[in-house]
């Protein structure tokens, strides 16, 4: 192994989180490094539009995406099943390089409601602590909706995210989300123009009685110049959105938003296709002295430094701590320890409609392009008569109809042959899709650990996901999706294909990545990796940023929240530990 | 020489060679190099790669059988579905060179996924042998090929089914893959070999890699009129 010159600070990933943090301490005039497992990439040489909107490599041979050979998971759905390694990733896709997931990830940037960052203190308050779901490991966030709206605020005009606010300062706002916390400005550009079928699923919800609203989006609606000077250009409605590169430089992203600036910055220096393996502690294990980690050649180097940022994606933050012994492992059967805990995902369902004399034109869309509703999310609605927690987003969304993987046909027709080819034709342009995008709780058996057979490439243990839908989750989105199929009934579709997401979850169909939880964060050490400032309670020189810090996934897309976590760290870091650095909360 | 590199590697990406790289620091300024780009490798027509006469004749019947030449377009031979699985199985792809292959292999539960210790060219190679020995076993020593189309989609759907069993491979498996594989190269950009002339987009409506629309979404409900547009172009701007 070899020893590097010491840094002040040592970025693990090169993602959102890794970007916007490094580039926040070097401007407070530390000398930082950041080490990224994959390779440097950028708009001009790895996304031009003449290379981007390729289906086949990016979205179906996964291309840009971690390939599982570099590194995967094992997975199984229960403490009593053996765990075998993902060996094609398909349920969640994730992000490797410059950039990490900011490169290909939709742009459906939310903000959490005010109720999600109390769950448990709420729904105790509302319903009684009987009607939370068994075995629920819920928590409260340690820091209110209030305490993080400014830095909501920060990221969304990093990002220039097109919007319109539906709550100004109390305040209510006609056409924008009437269930948002408060926020202190609208969005930094107008929302995206609706075509055909966002149009639709508009017009329907609003006329079922509900509030349909654009969603915030990191496609530009116009030109953008956010407050480091990097200028975001219209977003085009390509189509070739989600799973791929934005050659237009009209998603927000790593590339679009920090990394110029942060390159530039004398302070800063990258590494790419070197990855980190482990952070090295002291003897007594109370503090970290840096990093080791492995080049392409196989080189391993060891990158000593002050403080040291986990920001390596959820997932393999909580790899990382438990490679490296930071933290009390969790075991479920005890129910005890922290790292691994509280592993929660998303649950989501789609309902294709099938219309007659319409051009939906869907290939023209957007990553976080179409309408939404709110009724139906967290506790926008009374639960009381229901029997479950949490909600979801409705949307109608148009954001891609890409030709291999977007052909819905209705039900009933053939799956190859002259009738299928002819349905094929018929359906693909009047088809639209009302989805919804649902909550999951945390819960005792959900969790992360070290699988004891499968290796990586190094002969570290893969990490071992032991995970499932619960009751709670699946009648939840079986009422959600009955509400998506009454929007698309007033839609105008002629039939339909209704598809319910039943257990057990599988790694086969893609869902989401907003996997969260792992490093969970919280006021007790005895439920939480990190305090409400993101550092360990263990290790006070590290802090880990990501949505593996959620105690539970609420029913919306995680960046918003994780990009605002990582500018309120930040500040703490910069304001209050670097002054006296040591534990932020006493345990 | 970062350009050389990248370069390699989206060689190596593509035709699965092993080639070192070096690690790279950010330092400073952007990593620039005029015309660095990493676009694939365009398919050409021209002999099999992976597939031998044999095997090539009955994808490409079975290929017809899954997408019919009718009046509404090209069958799956015309589009080049065969030639775009057989470099595809020449490829990364073929050998699941990107996928986790390490032992122990073990069945799992259906929600684990893919367990399979063949990668898609070994699947390919058994499946086809098994598709030929369950025909002749059946057709009077007939290949898939010979058989006339009724026949031939008796063997798919049977296939499909689960019902056509040869101790050779798992047919109803195999079917499965052929049918993804098919839609794929139907479908896919033209550059990877199918969708010839984007016969499968135009099958759809589907103007391809056009990357503007914002006059689609300021106009909503309009039939799209201009023709579709691929990586390589389109056909009339090729002599
Ligand atoms: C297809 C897709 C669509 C998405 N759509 C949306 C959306 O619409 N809205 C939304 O809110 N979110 C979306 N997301 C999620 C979003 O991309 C992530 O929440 C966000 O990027 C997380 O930021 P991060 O910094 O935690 O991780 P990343 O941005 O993923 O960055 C982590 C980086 O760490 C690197 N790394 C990991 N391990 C190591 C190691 N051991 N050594 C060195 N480097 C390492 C990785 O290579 C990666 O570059 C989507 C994600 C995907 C994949």
């Amino acid at each position: 192994m070899r020893r590097l010159p010491a840094k002040d600070v040592v970025v693990i990933g090169l993602g959102w989180t890794g970007s916007i943090m490094a580039l926040e301490l070097c401007r407070a005039g530390l000398d930082v490094v950041a080490i990224e497992r994959g390779p440097w990439r950028d708009t001009p040489t790895d996304f031009p539009p003449n290379v981007a909107p390729d289906e086949l490599r990016n979205s179906i041979r996964q291309d840009i995406f971690l390939r599982p050979a570099q590194e995967t998971l094992t997975f199984r759905n229960s403490l009593e099943q053996t765990a075998l390694p993902i060996r094609r990733f398909g349920s969640f896709l994730l992000g490797n390089g410059v950039g990490g997931s900011g490169v290909h990830w939709n742009g459906q940037t939310w903000r959490f409601l005010p109720t999600d960052f109390r769950a448990r203190s709420h729904l105790i308050e509302r319903y009684g602590e009987g009607f939370l779901p068994p075995d629920n490991t819920i928590q409260d966030w340690p820091m209110s909706y209030e305490e993080m709206e400014p830095y909501y605020d920060r990221f969304e005009y990093v990002c220039g995210i097109s919007g319109k606010a539906g709550n100004l300062k109390g305040e209510r706002q006609e056409g924008g989300n009437p269930f948002e916390g408060a926020r202190q400005r609208d969005y930094p550009t107008p929302p995206m123009r609706q075509g055909q079928a966002p149009g639709m699923f508009a017009k329907a919800a609003a006329e079922l009685g509900f509030h349909p609203f654009p969603c915030p989006s990191a496609n530009m609606s116009q030109a953008y110049t956010n407050p480091y000077g990097m200028r975001l250009a219209p977003c085009t409605y390509c189509g070739f959105c989600e799973r791929f590169g934005c050659g237009n430089y009209s998603k927000s992203s790593p590339q679009s938003c920090v990394l110029p600036a942060l390159i530039r910055h004398p302070g800063f220096e990258g590494r790419t296709d070197c990855q980190v393996t482990k952070i090295n502690l002291t003897p007594d294990r109370k503090r970290a002295t840096g990093v080791t980690y492995v080049d392409l050649q196989g080189q391993e180097w060891e990158q000593p430094a002050e403080l040291v940022l986990v920001c390596a994606y959820g997932l393999f933050n909580t790899r990382l701590l438990l490679l490296s012994g930071i933290g009390q492992p969790y075991d479920p059967v005890r129910n005890e320890g922290v790292v691994g805990r509280n592993y929660a995902y998303q649950i989501t369902t789609g309902v294709n409609g099938f219309f007659d004399n319409v051009e939906m034109n869907l290939w023209a869309g957007a990553g976080a392009h179409g309408m939404i509703i709110d009724d139906f999310n967290g506790d926008n609605f009374d639960h009381a008569p229901h029997g479950f927690v949490g909600g979801a987003y409705l949307a109608g969304y148009a954001t891609n109809a890409r030709p291999i993987t977007a052909r819905p046909t209705p039900p009933g027709t053939p799956r190859w042959g002259a009738q299928w080819k002819k349905v094929t034709a018929e359906s693909y342009n009047r088809t639209a899709n009302v989805g919804t995008h649902g909550s999951v709780m945390s819960y005792r058996g959900s969790y992360l650990d070290l699988d004891p057979t499968y290796k990586d490439q190094f002969g570290l243990p893969l990490m071992r996901l032991t995970f499932d839908f619960h009751e709670n989750e699946l009648k939840m989105s079986r009422y959600c999706t009955d509400r998506a199929v009454e929007i698309a009934r007033a839609m105008g579709a002629k039939s339909m294909q209704v598809g319910y997401r039943q257990g057990p979850y599988s790694v086969v169909p893609y869902q989401t990545t907003h996997n969260t939880g792992g490093t969970v964060m919280g006021n007790d050490p005895k439920t939480s990796v990190v305090n409400r400032y993101t550092q360990s309670w263990d290790v006070p020189n590290v802090f880990v940023s990501g949505a593996s810090l959620f105690p539970q996934n609420a029913g919306y897309n995680p960046t918003g929240t994780v990009g605002a976590l990582a500018y309120w760290a930040v500040e703490a870091i910069r304001d209050r530990y670097l002054k006296n650095p040591g534990r932020l909360v006493d345990a | 020489m970062p350009s050389t590199r990248r370069r390699l590697l989206a060689a190596s990406a593509l035709f699965g060679l092993a080639i070192p790289a070096t690690a790279r620091t950010l330092k400073e300024a952007l990593p620039w190099s005029p015309n660095e780009a990493y676009p694939p490798e365009r398919v050409v027509p021209g002999p099999w790669v992976f597939f031998t006469a044999g095997e090539a004749a009955t994808v490409e019947a079975i290929a017809d059988r899954v997408i019919p030449a009718d009046e509404l377009g090209p069958g799956g031979k015309e589009a080049g579905c065969a030639v775009f699985i057989d470099r595809q199985l020449a490829g990364p792809y073929g050998t699941s060179a990107w996928l986790y292959m390490r032992p122990p292999f073990a069945r799992g539960t259906p929600s684990q996924g893919l367990q399979d210790e063949d990668p898609p060219a070994v699947q390919y190679r058994k499946g086809l042998g098994a598709l030929t020995s369950y025909c002749t076993g059946r057709y009077g020593g007939r290949r898939f090929e010979a058989l006339t189309p009724q026949q031939q989609d008796e063997v798919l759907t049977a296939m499909e089914k689960g019902e056509a069993k040869d101790p050779g491979a798992d047919l109803r498996g195999f079917f499965e893959q052929l049918l993804n594989n098919m839609t794929e190269g139907f479908f896919a950009d033209p550059i990877y070999g199918g969708n010839k002339d984007m016969c499968g987009w135009r099958l759809l409506g589907f103007p391809g890699t056009r990357y503007d629309y914002r006059e689609v979404i300021a106009a909503p409900n309009q039939k799209y009129t201009l023709p579709p547009v691929a990586l390589t172009g389109r056909p009339e701007w090729m002599r």
